[in-house]
């Protein structure tokens, strides 16, 4: 019987893992994918939001600013990557400058420091490749950018080390209500908890559906993204996002915290909750679009493109709450700025679970994590004492992005380890270069496939399960 | 210890021809560094044949051309280290050395110095990212080169129904390949109006297998949420763009992306070598060096060839100069002429030439624009014509390779231009 | 009668235009720059022939490169692939060592285009 049961292994479903195993709980993450931070944590702008964007008194507001105001000290402890690069909101007609007031307003009720207005000149001398057409800016220096992989695998691991379970490829076919709590049936078993964080993203109505009669509704919002090569990744230093105009809502240009360069998302409510494909359109509106903000973005550089979904909630605010079901945690409609305020979202679910059980502090909680060694990270020193040690750090698999043999085989041996192509990619960058995995792959997945004991060619692209997928496998 | 007369990074044909001829021509003092567990590059997994031609008077597969070479480089004793990475190439700001870092699991890492540097690390694919062909991401999408790794040298099963987009040389080999392996190969898709890869591989490879070689058509659509389930072909119109309707559904389980290939020149780039945004590779000399003098580049990383025994040929007079550089013997005295792709042809290798340090037979390589029929190549220079060769067809997928004297070259002082005329004009 | 056809034997591809009488003899070719262009186009409008690469396995699991040492009949490419299938070679092999000899009764060895430990 655990205490707390977890559905979904995203960012916010394990850093509420990682927040409760402060505490004496037996706690469990059960994760219909074979890796963490499949869905939609794992295909966003990566952006940790300063705060100034949304509504007074909002869930949003109050956990953005607050996860913002976290996540250095977090980064830190748990060996992430995070920058505080800033942000800028462009105006581009001038009969819209008194919104960016109203926002530097907002941002001052929010609570956000670091905000300023700024002419469009003065924004060009801070950002010499926006365009000319910009006639003021709002300025936002606590805006930053984060790896949102390894930041959600940094939660989990962390979790992991202080005794969560973590069940993959365990998908969540139906929940009874008992006396005890609940019997989560999955298709791995059943599992018994007393009480349940549903963080199941755009699936969050259907597992909700599961124990409650009362209405909650998840919108998936398609986003399309275009990434570009590293050439192009310092032609801007901080985030650009534009106002919102009568054009619709804008496509930001941010430099990752990789360096690439990356534009995006297009925002489309769609009904498939899976359906995670670009189109010829969307892409065409990134580009068109990122091209108002910003002068001579290379296209020609594009390495790959890909879509996100944005779990959008019927009450344009978190919903994060006990559900009309005793013991049923909602941790739904997690859009923009979810990343920015999980860790915020977690002690906030935390605060709700110590209502319904007695939250004792466990002293053995471990507050640090020591993420897979990134070889181009170390001074050459230091990587020459980790090749003596391990000669496997010597070897480069991904030329691109120059990731050692030593750091894929990391990936893949540690806890919660990288089972795909794409969690080896995710975890060290293998694969995330130019020329797109084209040379390592083979190399990984023979590295892949020797550790799972199965055939080259069984080796799986990503996480992700499509349910025909599953019935061909179980 | 770490000093070397010569290095030479990469060592498949490119990097190992360069040896040869170098170490022929009195360089004892060099290192072949690559970055594979064994010699020969990308041969080794060009399993097919067609390779050797004009270097061995016989037809070869990749391997056993790879291995002729490697023979080559061993019974001259040429030095090379395996499994060793390049990560950077820089001139040394008070010498004409070059610091050349290197990762290896015996080394470390650690910089190595040299004279001379002959840059031959090849090529890559053109990935999905780049062609921007919308759709979902699922497992079954492969360049074709990743595609032939897998299957030749990993033994790997990649897929039953495959369809193949572009038709460059490895997408049409790999339709036979897959074909072989006991695959059904739907269709080939190019999206422009010829074929890019050589007459006879569209004769062997498709035509002997039944497989439809789709012109003027693309995949605008991939399906399949984790698995690649199918993708959409349309035609397209004079620009390449998709004609809307003409969409066919092609239900396969792999696609193959076969869309050109890029010289990799990341370190060329990093040397503060000047790059030729027309190949892709450095620009250079009729002694193929760089604009960094005693830096040369051969082979794929300079311009992509599509017969090996170019490459050879190629590599070998880059490895001939680079001994020349360091025996002090590269005369910069005389002009240095331009040479310019004109009318009907894309890019030239040499972009200029040292008329003072030319040899008895000057090689002018290049590749044309579009499709060409009943023309003549000319070469000029200011109104004085150096050159001129009859051809009844010219494709961009074969390399043209173009051979002046030096004795009509010595004297010239006007730029050289490159041309296609039409005939009877 | 004229047949139109693109010779294999180098990558030039050139276009060749062949003349063949009724009984399928070849009159005639034309379009060759080397006498290679005649010999395939008689050999392609009589009795084609291919050399064949694939890949054998090895007792290491591991793929070896092979091929057939000479062209064989184009109607015998996938028997002889499939004889190639069923074996298993051996190693350590040295590039020209013979792993199978007179593949499907064409005559024709298999040799191992590769050396492989």
């Amino acid at each position: 019987m655990y205490d707390v049961l977890i559905i979904g292994a995203g960012v916010v479903g394990c850093a509420a893992a990682m927040e409760l195993s402060k505490y004496k709980l037996k706690v469990c993450v059960a994760e219909k994918e074979s890796d963490v931070c499949e869905g939609t944590s794992k295909a966003n702008s990566a952006i940790i939001h300063a705060g100034f964007d949304a509504k007074e008194g909002t869930l949003k507001a109050k956990l953005n600013v607050l996860g913002s105001q976290m996540m250095g000290d977090l980064a830190k402890k748990l060996d992430f990557a995070y920058k505080r690069n800033g942000a800028m909101v462009l105006c581009f007609d001038k009969a819209d400058l008194p919104k960016l007031d109203e926002l530097e307003q907002r941002a001052r009720n929010n609570g956000v420091d670091g905000v300023r207005v700024v002419t469009g000149d003065e924004a060009r001398k801070l950002e010499p490749s926006l365009s000319d057409e910009v006639c003021g800016a709002l300025v936002a220096d606590t805006s930053g950018i984060v790896c949102p992989f390894e930041m959600t695998l940094a939660f989990a691991e962390n979790a992991l080390q202080n005794g969560v379970d973590f069940k993959l490829s365990t998908l969540v076919t139906g929940i009874d209500k008992n006396e005890n709590g609940f019997t989560v049936h999955t298709s791995r078993g059943d599992i018994q908890t007393k009480v349940i964080i549903n963080a199941a993203g755009v699936y969050a109505d259907k597992i909700h559906a599961m124990v409650s009669s009362k209405p909650l509704g998840i919108t998936p919002r398609r986003g399309e993204y275009l990434l570009m090569d590293k050439a192009a990744g310092s032609l801007v230093s901080r985030t650009i996002f534009q106002l919102p105009t009568k054009m619709g809502k804008g496509i930001l240009v941010t430099p990752t915290v990789h360096g690439n360069l990356l534009a995006g998302p297009t925002a489309e409510n769609i009904d498939d909750k899976d359906n995670v494909s670009t189109t010829k359109n969307g892409l065409d509106e990134v580009k068109a679009k990122a091209a108002l903000s910003v002068k001579n973005i290379p296209f020609g550089k594009v390495i790959t493109s890909f879509t996100g979904l944005r779990a959008v909630g019927d009450t344009g605010d978190f919903i994060i709450a006990q559900s009309d079901v005793k013991g049923f945690i909602n941790a739904a409609g997690i859009e923009s700025p979810g990343l920015s305020s999980a860790p915020a979202i977690a002690q906030y679910l935390c605060r709700i679970v110590g209502e319904i059980l007695p939250l004792e502090i466990n002293p053995d909680y471990i507050g640090t994590r020591k993420g897979i060694t990134h070889f181009t990270a170390l001074s050459k020193d230091e990587q020459n004492e980790l090749i003596k040690r391990e000669p496997a750090y010597g070897k480069i698999v991904c030329r691109c992005e120059t990731v050692t043999e030593g750091e894929i085989l990391d990936a893949i041996n540690r806890p919660l380890g990288a089972t795909t192509l794409d969690g080896v990619k995710r975890r060290t960058r293998a694969g995330m270069g130019r020329c797109q995995a084209g040379f390592c792959s083979p190399t990984t997945m023979s590295l892949i496939a020797k550790k799972l004991g199965i055939k080259i060619q069984d080796v799986r692209k990503s996480g992700v399960y499509s349910t025909q997928r599953r019935q061909d496998d179980e | 210890m770490n000093e070397y007369s010569l290095l030479i990074i990469g060592g498949g044909p490119a990097g190992m021809a360069a040896a040869v001829a170098a170490k022929k021509a009195g360089v004892d003092d060099l290192l072949i560094l690559e970055r594979d567990s064994v010699l020969g590059g990308i041969l080794n997994q060009c399993i097919h044949n067609g390779f050797g031609l004009h270097t061995f008077k016989e037809e070869l597969t990749g391997p056993e051309y790879a291995e002729r070479y490697a023979n080559m480089v061993k019974e001259q004793g040429i030095p090379f280290e395996l499994d060793t990475m390049v990560l950077g190439v820089e001139k040394m700001p008070d010498s004409d050395k070059k610091a050349v870092t290197v990762i290896s699991a015996k080394r470390g890492v650690q910089t190595l110095y040299a004279k001379a540097v002959i840059l031959a690390m090849g090529c890559r694919e053109r990935p999905r990212g780049a062609l921007n062909i919308p759709g979902f991401r699922p497992q079954g999408v492969y360049t074709a080169g990743t595609a032939q790794k897998l299957v030749n040298l990993e033994g790997a099963r990649i897929g039953k129904e495959v369809v193949i987009l572009g038709s460059g040389d490895i997408g049409l080999i790999m339709a036979r390949r897959m074909t072989l392996e006991g695959a059904h190969v739907a269709a080939v898709a190019e999206l422009m109006p010829y074929s890019s890869g050589l007459k006879r591989n569209i004769v062997q490879c498709l035509d002997d297998y039944g497989i439809p070689l789709l012109l003027s058509h693309t995949v605008v659509d991939i399906k399949g949420k984790d698995k690649l389930e199918g993708v959409y072909i349309a035609k397209v119109d004079e620009k390449n763009q998709p004609i809307a309707d003409t969409e066919e559904y092609y239900p396969c389980d792999t696609l193959l992306l076969s869309c050109g290939l890029i010289p990799e020149n990341e370190l060329t780039v990093g040397a503060g070598v000047e790059i030729d945004p027309r190949t892709n590779g450095a620009s250079v000399s009729e002694s193929l060096e760089t604009s960094v003098e005693g830096v040369f580049s051969c082979g794929n990383v300079l311009h992509v060839h599509d017969l090996v025994d170019f490459v050879s040929e190629e590599s070998a007079r880059a490895g001939e100069n680079a001994a020349k550089y360091i025996q002090n013997a590269i005369d910069r005295s005389g002009k240095v002429i331009a040479v310019k792709a004109e009318n009907g042809v894309r890019y030239t290798v040499p972009s200029r030439i040292k008329t003072a340090n030319l040899a008895p037979l000057n090689h002018i390589r290049f590749r044309v624009t579009g499709v060409f029929k009943n023309v003549s190549i000319v070469v000029k220079s200011g109104e004085t014509e150096l050159l001129r060769k009859k051809s009844q067809i010219l494709v961009p997928s074969e390399m043209v390779d173009l051979i002046l004297k030096q004795d009509k070259l010595e004297s010239i002082s006007e730029d050289i231009r490159v041309y296609i005329e039409e005939v009877g004009v | 009668m004229t047949k139109e056809l693109t010779c294999i034997c180098c990558p030039m591809g050139c276009s060749l235009t062949a003349e063949v009488d009724d009984s399928g003899q070849v009159l005639s070719v034309t379009g060759n720059t080397c006498i290679r262009g005649e010999n395939y186009a008689k050999s392609e409008l009589t009795a084609p022939v291919r050399t064949v690469t694939t890949t054998a396995k090895a007792n290491s699991g591991k793929p070896v490169p092979v091929k057939t040492q000479e062209p064989i009949p184009k109607e015998k490419i996938f028997e002889v692939v499939d004889v190639i299938k069923s074996q298993t070679v051996a190693l350590p092999v040295k590039m020209g060592d013979v792993v199978v000899k007179n593949a499907a009764d064409t005559g024709v060895d298999i040799i191992a285009t590769r050396s492989v430990e």
